[in-house]
């Protein structure tokens, strides 16, 4: 093990509602678990796509929305102190000569443990791209999905795309260092807080903003650096609007990412797996919930709370080979219950 | 019933169309690409599909929550539609849609 790398007994890669309760699983069969997720928050596509959609087919609960289930998970795993590694994306998995797995992260993160739980959904949630001709030239140098450090827009002409939260907020944040600022969105109306876009409005009013109603077709610039763009207004003219940063704002899209390299069997971007341990091709990774294909798979989340318990049985025997693996209730287990704080 | 779908190449499919299907799961049913990321809970505009003019006007109008959602998509135009929220009905036998780069690249 290398000085700065966490030891543990299991990573698991990906936070959403099955991640987490495979914590909860591995927990009660003696395992600690670090959770890995590009998301800034647990929860996976529940916290991110639909926190405030019902949720009807939970075993048990009649109606849950995502976020309402994040919730309750994150309190029933409580017990058993996950450590989070948010806002990073799991980048590359190698074997240590002593056989652990050694996971790192996009932010430098190193994790080694045992086994490895491949709980990854969809893929990592990135930034949505316009399918612009050749904005990949321009991108991380004057077109930014992000914003890391505000001080590098001070004194530019900055355009912003998008109607929700981000575009939003970004106006309102950046508007007071810019030299200029132009918020491009397809239409009047925004699905934001209302109070940012009474600001907005309000900013717009005073001149401090611009706000054109149309769609970026096109770049232009040189050597990375964007000059102007090109938008098609709601009259159907293209009009040019000069700047030097463009920051798009169109939330987030599914990529499969770099748990393609890993070295684990894919099958159209899928890991299959046996139904007994849920184990990939490769021995001590496991793969559970949407990310994964056995024949029959539902990409349901209770399909993937079963998959959680099977697979904590098998992760057992690696992390504890010396010990015997005890089958019990935590209805009647006074020894689970006592990992449980009940 | 038949759904007319044409792909990012221009190639037109003519697919079985079941009633009370949404578009956007009749597509994925006849395996032509569809992200549909978020499973038809009209949250991520990755069903974005175009409707074809003579039918523009003969679909049910769209709900708010698919003007906000569609904010998410690219290349939006007055015919475009997230497929998740097109539930086909036997007037729509024959429907016409073209792919787009949200739903299918």
């Amino acid at each position: 093990m290398t000085t700065d790398a966490i030891s543990t007994d299991v990573i698991i890669v990906g936070a959403g509602p099955v991640g987490l309760f495979a914590v909860f699983e591995l927990g009660l069969n003696d395992m600690k678990c670090h959770l890995v997720d590009i998301l800034d928050k647990p929860g996976g596509q529940c916290a991110e796509l639909y926190p405030e959609k019902p949720i009807y087919d939970i075993p048990g609960l009649p109606i849950v929305t995502g976020q309402e289930l994040v919730d309750a998970l994150m309190k029933q795993i409580e017990p058993f102190t996950p450590v989070f590694h948010l806002n990073q994306m799991a980048e590359s998995l190698t074997k240590t000569d002593e056989g652990k797995w050694r996971l790192t992260t996009d932010a430098g993160t190193i994790l080694e443990a045992t086994v490895v739980v491949i709980a990854a959904g969809g893929g990592s949630f990135v930034p949505k791209k316009p399918p612009i001709k050749g904005i990949e030239e321009y991108e991380a140098k004057s077109v930014f999905y992000s914003v890391r450090r505000m001080e590098t827009f001070r004194d530019s002409h900055i355009v912003i795309s998008g109607g929700g939260d981000s575009a939003l907020d970004w106006t309102l944040n950046l508007q007071p260092l810019a030299a200029k600022l132009t918020l491009i969105h397809r239409r009047d109306e925004f699905r934001a807080a209302p109070d940012s876009v009474n600001k907005m409005r309000e900013l717009v009013a005073a001149g401090k903003v611009d706000l054109k109603i149309g769609q970026i077709v096109n770049l232009n610039g040189a050597g990375g650096q964007i000059e102007s763009v090109a938008v098609k207004g709601d009259d159907g003219e293209t009009h040019t609007i000069a700047c030097d940063a463009l920051l798009p704002f169109y939330g987030l899209t599914m990529k499969l990412g770099p748990v393609a390299n890993f070295g684990i069997n894919l099958h159209q971007n899928l890991i299959p797996v046996d139904t007994e341990k849920f184990e990939s091709d490769v021995k001590t990774i496991f793969a559970i919930g949407d990310i994964n294909s056995y024949p029959g798979k539902l990409k349901l989340i209770l399909s993937g709370f079963h998959e959680t318990a099977l697979m904590a049985q098998q992760a057992f025997r690696y992390v504890h080979p010396d010990r015997k693996l005890r089958f019990q209730y935590t209805t009647s287990s006074s020894d689970l219950q006592t990992k449980l704080g009940v | 019933m038949k759904l007319l779908v044409t792909d990012l190449e221009g190639v037109e499919h003519s697919i079985e169309a079941m009633a009370n299907w949404t578009v956007m799961e009749i597509i994925r049913d006849g395996d032509l690409p569809m992200r549909a990321e978020c499973g038809g809970s009209c949250a991520c505009a990755t069903c974005h599909v175009y409707i074809a003019q003579e039918w523009v006007n003969r679909l049910p109008s769209m709900e708010e929550e698919e003007r906000g959602t569609l904010d998410g998509g690219f290349e939006i135009e007055p015919n475009s539609r997230l497929s998740c929220q097109l539930i086909m009905t036997p007037d729509l036998d024959g429907l016409k849609v073209t792919l787009t780069n949200d739903s299918s690249n």
